[in-house]
């Protein structure tokens, strides 16, 4: 365990949160405003798909880019027209959009692209390599500095620090500004703020607008940084993995990054800790290590480790009772 | 609304809110007929009545929750269309409601800024409302600890915070819905000093009360509203407690009882209740060491406008609730809090239970009939055996209690959803009268029922009363009580302020217990 | 929100699942149109595929008997009132169940006891997978939903490491465990038939149909005609009057997602002692999450469940069939209907019932029904 694997651990670690606090903010501002995101994992793999399609179609990052938050927020907005605008089981139309998702993408792609659900790889000139690469190549041989803080830190895509600076931008939207304030009610008690002249539907709106956008991002970055071609299912439980963040971040961003990173620590750790053996535990499976997220999410939830509380009105459809 | 011709002699600005000629009907139900109710301007008016008198409607007409089918508003002397909370609001109408409208883990300071923050950065929002607020909390009097989250307020606090929410967005006239129903005898003389420091500073007070004697104490005018219409309208130092209670109640007291001979005497007692009390989710003592005793073969009526522990007395005589204190007495078990009755054994100890809420309590809607038929009774031999239930016997039994009752349609497989009021009702009556209970508790029997099944109803509860069961009838109609009843408690505020036997009961003495008095004690 | 009349029973559960149908399939001939190929002939070969030969027609029913315990399990926990989403972890705890029995036990007892033994197994399995959610529902206030999802993955962890771990056979590349003794297999239907005298096409199907069946008999049953059952519908369909005939909600959902999580877990003898004779990955294939669809277009009523299962049973053979004669299309047609299903059957149905209603209120025939009841 030297310099290089510490390294590349942390490296490993950013690159897989990355995703996965995109999602978790998304589905921050979704439940914050009280709707219940089932649908994270669908409106990912959407995104990855729209972004990869278009990306080998036409070739432009800001066309895919485009595309991936353009499928997203549609598939938001329609999760707002079962869930906000009537009053659907937001849990069901989560579960819809992961389905669709799921068939849709990989339908749409072997008619398309001909390779049995998979696209080709986007091209380089849309790949989202390293932000500074020439940091990384001079400083490649320094010790430590190299290994460890440029390539754990410094050698990511841009998408990565887009997400890190994110958090406090989502923090302070909410806790700073009229919007947060008043979306951060709509979720406790819509009845107030409907009665103290706000839209409730209108806020639920844009937070669904909001979940799109950073869902789509979440989605661009599998194919933009990651793989290069979108195979069917790539999101493999990422969304749901996402959403246990957000509960075990107990619905608060800095908790919620905090969360993402140390998911994104135990999907790094599983796969290095592979044969290796500790002492006293013997070797760790590697399935436990990829179980450990949604075991600690569970103990959360069931109040042993503090207690996670959800925003009042989640999952709660609001009707405005007028004669 | 439609727009009515102008008052004679022009719109009076000496009035802060005119609204003449307000008709609303729900339904059937006309809950506002052409009222015509004047505020003077800078004044405290109380606004009283009964349940169903059409105070609230009327008030929510004027706050725009619902909008009126006929009349017109005048705020200010300035006709005005007021079709959304919003527009009240602009107008400088401002509501207190009787269950808070807060959010709980916000500050105090966010709730008051939420929809009016007058700024998108919060800092700035904040800075400039903490500033107005301030000197509103000077100038009123009104203190809240603008910092403190609300879930750590107490109740006086957050009634003082919805205050100075309506201030803050420059209301003129504010709108009291029943503002002392949860506080402490301390804390109302707190809020009447804030209310009067508001008034003498320009502000125009409406308060929705059934509290005679608050009104007597606090208000400038009063208006007394009964079935929907107007019926007292005076300045209060023109009037007394009990000329409000006359006006509040105003009927005669035999009216609809039967000319019967005397009924006959109540026998042993069959369930006895001592030091009942409960406390709610707020930290409010809903019942407060309720005692009382119910005989075979009497009616029990208990009176008093809803909300003043009725409720709670119900659930907890039927084990649906369970009491901080007391104890209970039924059919030869004892019950101490906090070890309570439970609805099964209530009804092996040969307990039947009507409740108030018939759609979310006394029948399973989505179910037909004849599943609805066994609510609470499903593991009675009759029903069920080893675990399985009996369909033709229930389903038989079903349509006998349709019979009985006439229910109609006489269609056991109907869905309880798609029968009217009446029908379930008589319904829910069928299945509890049909156990022949020794004890029954009835909450609200004939709420939303049809004339004609009304007196059905009254006809079989009487009948069971002579068979020798024993009766506790709660209702919000007082007609209905004193109708039924051979004896007559009545509530206030979680207490029972007096008993009285039927032979005793007039308007006025009823209207003062009603109105928290205890006054109207037999001679 | 305008209020409409409420929609007639026969219109609530005929009417409305057929209209629901009818628009998923509308939109995925949609998305059939928009790839290039023609939906009425893509129909054809469906129909063709799932019931034009005995061979398609047995793939159907195999296919629905999974689904028929998923549905099932979903439909149960709906009038309980709760929705659960952890059907694909219960089967494949059901599957681990089953599986784990048969290698233990298999070589040393004969059939009747094997299989009897093998569906406990499986049915308490799954139970205890959706138990402990259940329990952490109803006693800590844990949301069943998040807990069961979370479960899902926990419950394919499992499987992976008792496959990769214990399981395998020492040696072989393949990640599955030894194949178990005869006596844990189910005999397959055309097996049973050949017995009969019967010649009928090879499949998957296997005695495990008999199972569905009556798993499904016993649960209408057990809601419509037991006593548990009815204090059950009663705390899903209101909970204000179970409180007011004292029934304790708690126990309540213990027992519906217990009784669900063991009905998911029957897909085990289905996979796993029907066909593959071997615990291996993935023999749930996401067969949970299409109860939900079946369940949803079922109503949440057994005779529902079943027949939605066939029309998915049929959508999935249909569509293998379709994905090998027509070029350019796959099985995730079908996975993308299932979606279209539960969005309109599940979160749309609000959208289109007072529609409906209306469009019904119009029929002369339906109005005058209306007024008669008064």
């Amino acid at each position: 365990m030297d310099e290089v694997f510490w390294g590349s651990m942390i490296g490993s670690t950013l690159r897989v949160a990355a995703p996965l606090m995109l999602c978790a903010l998304a589905g921050l501002f979704s439940e914050r405003s009280g709707v219940v995101d089932i649908g994270l994992e669908g409106k990912m793999l959407a995104a990855a798909f729209a972004a990869a399609a278009t990306g080998v179609s036409t070739g432009s990052l800001t066309l895919a880019l485009l595309a991936a938050l353009g499928t997203s927020m549609a598939l938001s907005g329609l999760h707002g027209v079962a869930c906000v605008s009537h009053a659907g089981n937001q849990v069901v139309s989560g579960v819809a959009i992961n389905i669709m998702a799921v068939g849709l993408t990989a339908v749409l792609g072997a008619a398309w692209f001909k390779q049995g659900g998979q696209t080709p790889p986007v091209p380089d000139a849309l790949r989202l390599g390293a932000w500074w690469p020439g940091l990384v190549d001079a400083t490649r041989d320094m010790p430590f500095v190299g290994p460890v803080l440029v390539q754990g830190f410094l050698s990511h895509s841009v998408l990565v620090y887009l997400a890190l600076a994110l958090v406090p931008a989502v923090w302070w939207l909410l806790w700073r500004s009229r919007f947060g304030l008043r979306l951060r009610a709509v979720g406790e008690n819509p009845a107030m703020v409907e009665a103290a002249g706000v839209s409730v539907q209108r806020m639920r709106y844009m937070a669904l607008s909001l979940n799109g956008m950073l869902c789509g991002l979440a989605g661009a970055y599998l194919v933009l940084a990651q793989s290069a071609s979108f195979v069917p299912n790539m999101t493999a439980g990422r969304g749901f993995m996402a959403l246990a963040a957000l509960i075990f971040g107990k619905w608060h961003p800095v908790g919620a990054f905090w969360a993402c990173l140390l998911f994104g620590f135990l999907d790094a750790a599983a796969i290095r800790m592979q044969g290796v053996v500790l002492p006293v535990i013997g070797e760790v499976p590697v399935q436990l290590v990829q179980a450990l997220p949604y075991v600690l999410t569970v103990v959360l939830l069931a109040g042993f480790i503090g207690k996670a509380v959800a925003p009042k009105a989640l999952g709660i459809p609001y009707t405005k009772e007028r004669t | 609304m439609t727009k009515q011709p102008p008052l004679p002699g022009g719109p009076d600005p000496a009035y802060a809110v005119e609204m003449t000629g307000i008709s609303k009907s729900f339904g059937a139900v006309r809950a506002n007929s052409e009222v015509d109710f004047r505020v003077r301007a800078g004044r405290i008016h109380g606004l009283v009545g009964e349940n169903g008198a059409g105070k609230s409607t009327l008030m929510s007409i004027l706050y725009g929750f619902y909008s009126a089918d006929a009349g017109q508003i005048r705020l200010h002397g300035e006709p005005v269309n007021i079709r959304r909370a919003q527009d009240a609001i602009d107008h400088g109408v401002g509501m207190v409601h009787q269950h808070f409208m807060l959010v709980g883990n916000l500050t105090a300071l966010d709730n008051v800024m939420l929809g009016a923050e007058g700024h998108a950065l919060l800092s700035r929002a904040a800075a400039q409302a903490r500033q107005r607020l301030d000197a509103l909390m000077q100038s009123t009097g009104l203190q809240v600890p603008l910092d403190r989250v609300v879930d750590d307020l107490n109740v006086g606090d957050c009634q003082r915070l919805e205050i100075l929410k309506t201030l803050f967005r420059g209301a003129r006239v504010l709108i009291l819905d029943e503002p002392t129903a949860v506080l402490t005898p301390q804390e109302t003389v707190q809020l009447f000093e804030v209310l009067r420091r508001l008034r003498d500073q320009g502000t125009t007070i409406l308060i929705i009360t059934h509290k005679l004697k608050e009104v007597m104490a606090l208000c400038d005018d009063v208006t007394v509203m009964r079935g929907g219409r107007v019926v007292l309208d005076t300045a209060v130092a023109a009037t007394s407690v009990e000329g409000l209670a006359q006006a509040m109640v105003g009927r005669s007291v035999q009216m609809g009882r039967h000319g019967d001979a005397a009924p006959a005497a109540p026998g042993e007692p069959l369930l006895s209740a001592k030091g009942l009390s409960v406390t709610d989710a707020w930290g409010v003592q809903r019942l407060r060491g309720v005692s009382l005793t119910l005989r075979s073969g009497e009616i029990v009526g208990v009176a008093g406008v809803s909300g003043n522990g009725q409720s709670e007395l119900l659930d907890v005589l039927s084990g649906l609730a369970r009491p901080a204190a007391g104890t209970l007495e039924l059919g030869g078990q004892q019950y101490q809090a906090p070890r309570w009755l439970d609805p099964t054994t209530a009804r092996t100890l040969g307990l039947a239970h009507v409740p108030e809420d018939r759609y979310a309590r006394a029948m399973v809607m989505p179910f037909a009939a004849w599943e609805s038929a066994v609510l609470g009774y499903e593991a009675l031999p009759d029903y069920s055996r080893a675990g399985w239930m009996r369909h033709n016997a229930m389903r038989t039994a079903t349509a006998e209690m349709m019979e009985r009752f006439d229910v109609r349609p006489r269609q056991v497989d109907l869905r309880c959803g798609q029968f009217s009021g009446g029908n379930q009702q008589k319904l829910v009556l069928a299945r509890e009268l049909g156990q022949n209970p020794r004890v029954l508790l009835i909450g609200q029997p004939t709420r939303g029922v049809d004339i004609g099944a009304i007196e059905f109803i009254h006809d079989q509860v009487r009948a069971l009363r002579d068979a020798g069961c024993a009766v506790l009838l709660v209702s919000s109609e007082l007609d209905e009580i004193l109708a039924l009843s051979d004896r007559v408690i009545v509530m206030n505020q979680g207490v029972i302020t007096g008993e009285l036997a039927i032979g005793e009961c007039d308007v006025t003495r009823i209207g003062m217990l009603m109105a928290g008095s205890a006054q109207g004690a037999p001679a | 929100m305008k209020a409409a009349k409420p929609l007639p029973r026969w219109a609530d559960l005929v009417l409305l699942p057929l209209l629901n149908l009818a628009l998923a399939l509308g939109v995925a001939g949609l998305v059939v149109m928009g790839i290039g190929q023609d939906p009425v002939q893509v129909i054809g070969v469906l129909v063709k595929g799932a019931f034009g030969s005995e061979r398609g027609l047995s793939y159907t029913l195999y296919y629905a008997t999974t689904f028929v315990f998923t549905g099932l399990a979903v439909a149960v926990a709906f009038h309980g009132g709760l929705f659960n989403i952890g059907g694909e972890g219960q089967a494949i705890l059901g599957g681990l169940g089953a599986g784990l029995a048969a290698l233990w036990l298999s070589p040393h007892l004969g059939p009747w006891l094997m299989l009897p033994i093998m569906v406990l197994s499986a049915a308490a399995a799954g139970m205890a997978w959706s138990f402990i959610p259940a329990y952490l529902q109803a006693y800590r206030g844990s949301h069943v939903v998040i807990t069961t999802i979370m479960f899902n993955f926990l419950a394919a962890s499992l499987l992976v490491y008792l496959l990769v771990n214990w399981l395998k056979v020492p040696g072989s590349m393949a990640v599955e465990s030894a194949e178990f003794a005869e006596s844990a297999k189910l005999p397959r239907m055309h097996e049973l038939l050949q017995h009969l005298g019967v010649e009928w096409a090879s499949s998957p199907l296997n005695a495990s149909v008999f199972l569905a069946v009556a798993a499904a008999v016993g649960v209408y049953l057990f809601l419509w005609h037991s006593r548990a059952g009815y204090r059950m519908r009663t705390v899903g369909a209101s909970e204000g009057a179970a409180a007011y005939a004292g029934i304790r909600p708690q126990r309540q959902v213990l027992l519906s997602m217990a009784l669900s999580g063991g009905l998911a877990g029957l897909v085990g003898m289905n996979e796993v002692a029907g066909v593959s004779g071997r615990l291996m990955l993935d023999f749930v294939a996401g067969a949970g999450f299409t109860g939900i669809a079946v369940a949803l277009m079922g109503r949440n009523h057994p005779v529902g469940v079943v027949l939605s299962s066939l029309l998915f049973g049929a959508l999935f053979q249909g569509g293998a069939e379709v994905a090998f004669e027509v070029p350019g299309f796959t099985r995730d047609m079908v996975v993308a209907l299932q979606g279209f299903i539960v969005l309109f059957s599940g979160a749309m149905s609000y959208v289109m019932a007072p529609w409906l209603s209306r469009a019904l209120a119009a029929l002369p025939a339906v109005r005058t029904k209306e007024v008669a009841h008064g």
